[in-house]
């Protein structure tokens, strides 16, 4: 059983970093809790497989150290960590039986042959690889391949997390859910550490409990896929994560309130204070597509927008519209109608947030620390 | 479902036929010709069915060098081929060492075979041959022009320094076409070098390995220069191989009937081996699932 730490880690896979940009993972401190469920989400290139190689070992850090209860890891091999990883591709033994890519790892550990069938058949079981333990695994589906990578990872009792490197890339999109339940399953059961590094939010938040969201080398922000959403603490948080990400507007702090070209955002005192607190850095709006409002009716905080085009998913709509120069995404849902004419938007106060040189600004009172 | 019946689509047929025909069959069927009939000149040829095959078959000095032609392919596939699994495991994976040894082991597979036996020739001989000079100062006695088992050795040890090159890159390629996942996942269960290289080197490389041997036997199997240049065949004829002594039989003595039958023999001798390599190797992948 294990808690993960990485304490001041930072790596830079050229030889002498000189640059910030030399670094594929920058200084970070970090705590993967034991038993818990983690997904480690960001685009591609933002560092995410390098992050999980430096725990499983098989990159070896440039700085700072990776902490396995807090015992250093940094020299020891990852033979020796404790920890199982499952790749993109499975990585299956051809030439054997799916019986005996199972019993590999215990055979490798020169477990007796008794107890190795016994651990082979019960991790069989939950897997469902009953019925092909006797067959050659190179012929098998990508899926069932998968499920065996996984199953190398369970059978030794030493584990005590495991690492998944994008493992559904390759499977069908109508099998991803029920690995996807799989592997939840496995993790009420055995109570292992898990972190499962993906691009897709959808995948990371019906896995994980808490999202690591990284964002070029840095865990941008921590949290549960809910805080993610409704509290992004990163302008690339909001981009990156929902569907369409959120409307990012640039402004500008005057008498009336946040003015973005001709058009001027009502705010109230809270918010004044909180972009008052920023000083001059650049600073951002934030809003959701859910919750931007739109309708046929002015009110008295509304603004006339232009609508440019409307794409219909089936079960809602994302609308964008334009406002002055600003084009805006909102998100309606099916039964909502899309004005005809006249188009209002609304910001409601309690949706928005500001960033100042993109980090989200928070102060005592709000009470929002993530 | 009415299908059209067009007899006249076999005519697009007939390119293909005609090239098969003059590149293989025709040719063929000349030695076909020659191996059933007693030439003895132009008006004077006669039917003699399959009497040259028994003949060819019976006669000692084919079957020594048949069986000579075996322990040769044998051992030389005997030796190349961990040989070269080995050498292709040991080089480096990446940078400038790497390409330095793909070019050091190029060179053998660049050079024509009779400067090969040249090489070997000279090289070997026991009064000027750097290699000759050396064993025979060592103490041990080794002349390859004398002794049968000597030029055993070195006919082998030139096929070794020729041909091992080829497994080397052949695998070489396959081994880099193994993802490092593979071995990243071995590492984390724990999989010792040897586990390694049996269930992950060895099953990938098997594509290669069956193109490896098939083309190792065929070549060696049909070898006529380079132990030609190196021993003439000899001492006595203890290094004689199969198209040395088919040479001799139709070019020296000019007995095309019995050299016919012995070539046709010869071809499908190396067919027979082929097909059962790879039929076997295949079947017993099938087997297997």
């Amino acid at each position: 059983m294990a808690e993960i730490q990485l304490k001041d880690l930072a790596h830079s896979y050229a030889a002498d970093p000189e640059h910030t940009t030399d670094y594929a993972i920058h200084q970070m401190n970090h705590v993967w809790e034991q038993g818990g469920a983690y997904a480690l989400l960001g685009p591609s290139g933002c560092g995410k497989s390098t992050l999980l190689n430096i725990i499983s070992g098989l990159v070896k850090p440039s700085h700072g150290s990776v902490l396995f209860d807090g015992v250093v890891m940094n020299d020891i091999s990852p033979q020796d960590r404790n920890i199982a990883q499952v790749f993109q591709f499975p990585v299956i033994y051809d030439s054997m039986t799916v019986y005996d890519n199972l019993a590999f790892p215990l055979r490798n550990m020169k477990v007796i042959e008794s107890e190795v069938d016994e651990k082979v058949r019960a991790v069989a079981d939950i897997l469902e690889l009953n019925s092909i333990l006797q067959q050659k695994a190179n012929n098998l589906s990508a899926d069932q391949k998968q499920k065996i990578s996984m199953g190398r990872g369970l059978v030794r009792d030493d584990v005590s997390a495991i690492l998944f490197d994008e493992p559904l890339t390759v499977i069908d999109p109508n099998l991803k859910w029920k690995l996807r339940r799989k592997l939840k399953q496995i993790h009420e059961r055995y109570n292992l550490t898990m972190v499962y590094v993906t691009h897709d939010q959808l995948e990371a938040s019906t896995f994980a409990d808490k999202i690591a969201l990284m964002y070029e080398g840095k865990i941008v922000q921590f949290g549960t896929p809910r805080e993610l959403f409704e509290n992004p603490n990163h302008t690339f948080v909001g981009y990156f994560i929902g569907s369409p990400g959120m409307n990012l507007l640039e402004i500008e702090v005057t008498a009336e309130g946040a003015k973005m070209g001709e058009i001027t955002v009502c705010l109230n005192d809270q918010q004044r204070r909180l972009l008052k607190s920023a000083g001059n850095a650049s600073l951002k709006l934030g809003i959701r597509p859910e919750f931007v409002q739109l309708s046929s009716q002015s009110n008295d905080e509304s603004m006339p927008c232009t609508l440019v085009h409307t794409e219909d998913l089936g079960t809602y709509k994302i609308v964008t519209v334009m406002l002055g120069e600003h084009s805006i995404k909102v998100r309606l849902d099916e039964e909502q109608q899309v004005p005809e004419q006249n188009a209002y938007l609304n910001f409601p106060s309690q949706w928005l947030k500001f960033y100042a040189d993109d980090y989200l600004i928070v102060t005592d009172e709000t009470g929002d620390k993530s | 479902m009415n299908k059209i019946q067009n007899n006249r689509a076999w005519f697009l047929v007939l390119p293909v036929f005609i090239l098969v025909a003059f590149s293989a069959i025709i040719p063929l069927m000349t030695v076909v010709n020659y191996s059933v009939q007693d030439i003895f000149d132009q008006n004077n040829a006669y039917f003699v069915g399959v009497e040259w095959y028994r003949d060819v078959l019976q006669d000692p000095r084919l079957q020594d060098s048949l069986l000579r032609q075996f322990m040769y392919s044998g051992s030389v596939l005997a030796i190349e081929i961990p040989l070269g699994i080995a050498v292709a495991l040991m080089m480096p994976t990446r940078g400038a060492m790497a390409s330095l040894s793909l070019i050091l082991l190029a060179i053998p597979l660049l050079i024509p075979w009779n400067v090969v036996g040249t090489i070997w020739q000279i090289f070997a001989r026991a009064d000027i041959g750097l290699l000759g000079y050396a064993i025979n100062g060592m103490g041990i006695e080794y002349n390859y022009a004398t002794n049968a088992t000597d030029a055993w050795l070195t006919v082998v040890l030139m096929d070794v320094w020729h041909w091992t090159s080829l497994i080397a890159l052949l695998c070489y390629s396959g081994l880099r076409a193994i993802p490092d996942a593979y071995y990243q996942a071995a590492k984390i269960d724990r999989a010792s070098d040897w586990a390694i290289f049996k269930y992950i080197q060895l099953p990938k490389l098997k594509g290669v390995l069956i193109i490896g041997v098939l083309l190792r036997f065929m070549d060696s199997f049909m070898i006529y220069t380079e132990p030609f240049v190196l021993t003439g065949g000899g001492p006595g004829n203890s290094t004689t191989f199969l198209s040395q002594t088919l040479t001799k039989m139709a070019i020296g003595q000019f007995d095309i009937g019995p050299a016919a039958a012995f070539s046709m023999i010869y071809f499908l001798i190396v067919l027979l081996v082929s097909w059962l390599f790879f039929t076997t190797i295949s079947q017993l992948d099938k087997n297997k699932t």
